[in-house]
């Protein structure tokens, strides 16, 4: 953690106004638009528009509380394995007699327990990094989802339960409207409150924050607590959209999540990022899979592409910040 | 690194009470199943705890830095696959050949991660994690998707595991030699030394002039050609190679280091510690089976292990600190 001045607000200048990041992402959602509109004859409907998020909101609603995680200087790499507890926890309670609304309910206490325990660990451990305690988290938390179900499958949902993931409220997707719900709730609260300009404050300095009477370790645990309860949103829809669900559900979204916030201009050091990144990235790495999806290419160069999209966006942040902080005099880290 | 009388002796007790714990356990196991301290089971413990005890050595050095790195059970796959695939084209590849095949793909997976690292100055998770998920997708690449299986892997391939030199296996042996390799190196070379320092303190190793990015992509490159060596000796041991070869592998070797008292924040940890880690771990994966525990219930008892592990080095830590203090104070 380096001490670094909070920049405020920037004076508005049409060359700062151009040089974001943000105009970089809408470029290339652009292109990978009309490649894929080469691609496929049909593919600029609004059809498509509508339908296709429909394959990727799911992991969206990790995206907001990841960047929260982020900006503080953290990271949660457990996020899958919430989701996997949560939806065989919810899955086998209904199974056992539980009723669907209840099970749906204890899904989302399970998830926000999770997301709670992470918390508590960093805050009363603070020698120990996000790292280590989400990666000890996800193992135990996946453990425990494999000791109720073993290697099977649990599922048998009622019938209405499909509606979350694959219903329309009119012509709109109904994961689409909570998306939007959640995204406003998010700008809000990470731009407009109090909680959001402590927020970004931790995340530059976390000690002076402390010391100015912020209570960081409340932060670090309702940050940690909110991104367990959206883990739980995702399990619902993910489990909704699969039909049933299995221990092995989710593995590898940190990853896929943690690479639409980097890629959002969320900088890794903590304290630096706005919201419209993230959502942009979101779009653009989900018609990405929907484009190399019409090329036919397999899951593997997926892997690759994400892996690399990841690396890449972290060295163009960190040179255009380093830039940035020369240009300002600050000390570069 | 404090050289005060007080933190050594709680180290060296921390090794003491790890060994006692070991001794206990064994016990346990023992009453549960008397075939747990039989010979050929204490055989099959040591031979399928070596590949581990390799990586925990390359892991120590990347946890000393304050670093981590995720990738190593991708790196495993792909070195091994690699090497599977060349072997299964020209069988009269001689098995020292194939080691340093293995050791060199690694190694090149190791330097990417370390210049990521070191030099472009991204997290060591993320650059891990990218670099996991590029590596799993080239292994399933160059596989095709498919296998390599034991008749196509030649005899003396598969000798590399089951031979034995002096009467030990030899992967047994590769572990013990690096050891010896690596306890020499961390305590008695300079460079070694300036692994502990950089993670330490990596402003004051920046500050008296250790080359503290060199350190970094030494760290990382070292644990990327063990990593190879390992990928090598996997599919040798296990004799096939497939596209999901040892996922989830470095929570194992994490889980073994961090149990032996290395801490995550860097800086803190011996040699000595992690070989009683991996043989603890080593010990529970070998025994759990023997006493009847679902295979189900070894991943999160090996997250419970781990998260016990760094929560008690903390809280060792901390009382170290507090009767440092303490006596500073008087």
């Amino acid at each position: 953690m380096s001490e670094r001045t909070i920049q405020t607000e920037r004076p508005w200048s049409l060359k700062n106004f151009f040089f974001q990041w943000e105009w970089f992402l809408v470029g290339l959602f652009v292109i990978i638009n009309i490649i894929n509109s080469f691609l496929s004859p049909y593919y600029f409907t609004a059809d498509t528009f509508l339908s296709t998020p429909m394959n990727f909101l799911d992991k969206a609603f990790l995206v907001y509380p990841m960047m929260m995680i982020i900006v503080l200087g953290n990271i949660d790499v457990s996020v899958g394995s919430i989701i996997a507890l949560s939806s065989v926890i919810m899955a086998v309670s209904y199974n056992a007699g539980l009723a669907m609304p209840a099970a749906m309910v204890l899904c989302l206490l399970v998830s926000t327990l999770c997301g709670f325990i992470n918390g508590f660990l960093q805050a009363k451990f603070k020698e120990l990094s996000s790292t280590i305690v989400t990666i000890s988290t996800q193992i135990i938390y996946r453990g425990i989802a494999y000791i109720i179900l073993e290697d099977k499958a649990s599922g048998k949902f009622p019938s209405w339960f499909s509606f979350l993931g694959w219903g329309y409220v009119g012509e709109i997707p109904f994961i689409m409207i909570v998306f939007i719900i959640f995204t406003v709730l998010f700008a809000i609260l990470i731009h407009r409150t109090r909680f959001g300009r402590q927020l970004f404050a931790m995340g530059n300095n976390s000690t002076a924050c402390r010391y100015s009477g912020i209570k960081t370790e409340n932060m670090l645990i309702l940050v940690s607590t909110i991104m367990g309860f959206m883990a739980g949103i995702t399990a619902l829809f993910l489990t909704s959209r699969m039909g049933s669900t299995r221990p092995n559900v989710a593995s590898g979204y940190e990853l896929d999540v943690i690479a639409m916030v980097v890629l959002g201009g969320v900088s890794t050091s903590g304290g630096k990022g706005r919201i419209s990144g993230p959502l942009l990235a979101i779009f653009i790495i989900g018609f990405l899979n929907y484009g190399l999806g019409l090329f036919n290419i397999s899951a593997q160069v997926l892997l690759i592409i994400v892996g690399i999209l990841l690396i890449v966006s972290v060295m163009l942040q960190n040179l255009r910040l380093g830039k940035q902080g020369q240009k300002s005099g600050a000390k570069p880290r | 690194m404090k050289n005060t009388r007080a933190s050594r002796l709680s180290e060296y007790s921390r090794e003491l009470g790890l060994l006692a714990f070991i001794v206990v356990l064994a016990l346990l196991f023992q009453m549960r199943n008397p075939k747990f301290l039989t010979l050929s089971n204490l055989k099959d413990l040591f031979t399928n705890t070596a590949i581990l005890g390799v990586l925990s050595v390359g892991m120590m050095m990347v946890l000393l830095t304050g670093g981590i790195d995720l990738s190593i059970g991708a790196t495993i796959a792909f070195s091994g696959m690699v090497t599977a695939l060349t072997v299964s084209a020209n069988p009269a590849i001689s098995p020292l050949l194939s080691l340093l095949q293995g050791m060199a793909v690694g190694l090149v997976i190791g330097v990417i991660i370390g210049v990521l690292i070191a030099y472009c100055k991204i997290l060591p998770i993320i650059a891990s994690l990218g670099m996991m998920n590029i590596v799993r997708g080239l292994t399933y690449l160059v596989s095709k998707g498919k296998w390599v299986s034991a008749y196509q892997m030649s005899d003396s391939f598969k000798a590399i595991s089951t031979g034995t030199t002096l009467g030990i296996n030899n992967l047994v042996v590769i572990a013990i030699v690096i050891y010896l390799i690596f306890s020499y190196f961390l305590n008695n070379t300079r460079t070694g030394r300036y692994v502990y320092a950089v993670g330490s303190s990596p402003e004051t190793a920046d500050i008296v002039g250790i080359p503290r990015r060199r350190i970094l992509l030494l760290v990382y490159a070292t644990m990327g050609a063990l990593a190879g060596l390992a990928g090598v000796l996997w599919v040798s041991r296990y004799a096939s190679a497939q596209g999901d070869t040892a996922q989830g592998y470095e929570m194992s070797v994490i889980a073994a280091v961090v149990l032996g008292g290395v801490s995550v924040s860097g800086g803190r940890g011996k040699v000595s510690g992690i070989i009683l880690g991996t043989i603890l771990f080593g010990m529970l994966n070998n025994a759990l089976p023997l006493i009847n525990v679902s295979p189900f219930w070894q991943q999160a008892i090996q997250g419970v292990v781990i998260l016990l592990a760094v929560i008690s080095n903390v809280l060792i830590k901390r009382n170290n600190d507090r009767m440092t203090l303490r006596k500073r104070a008087i």
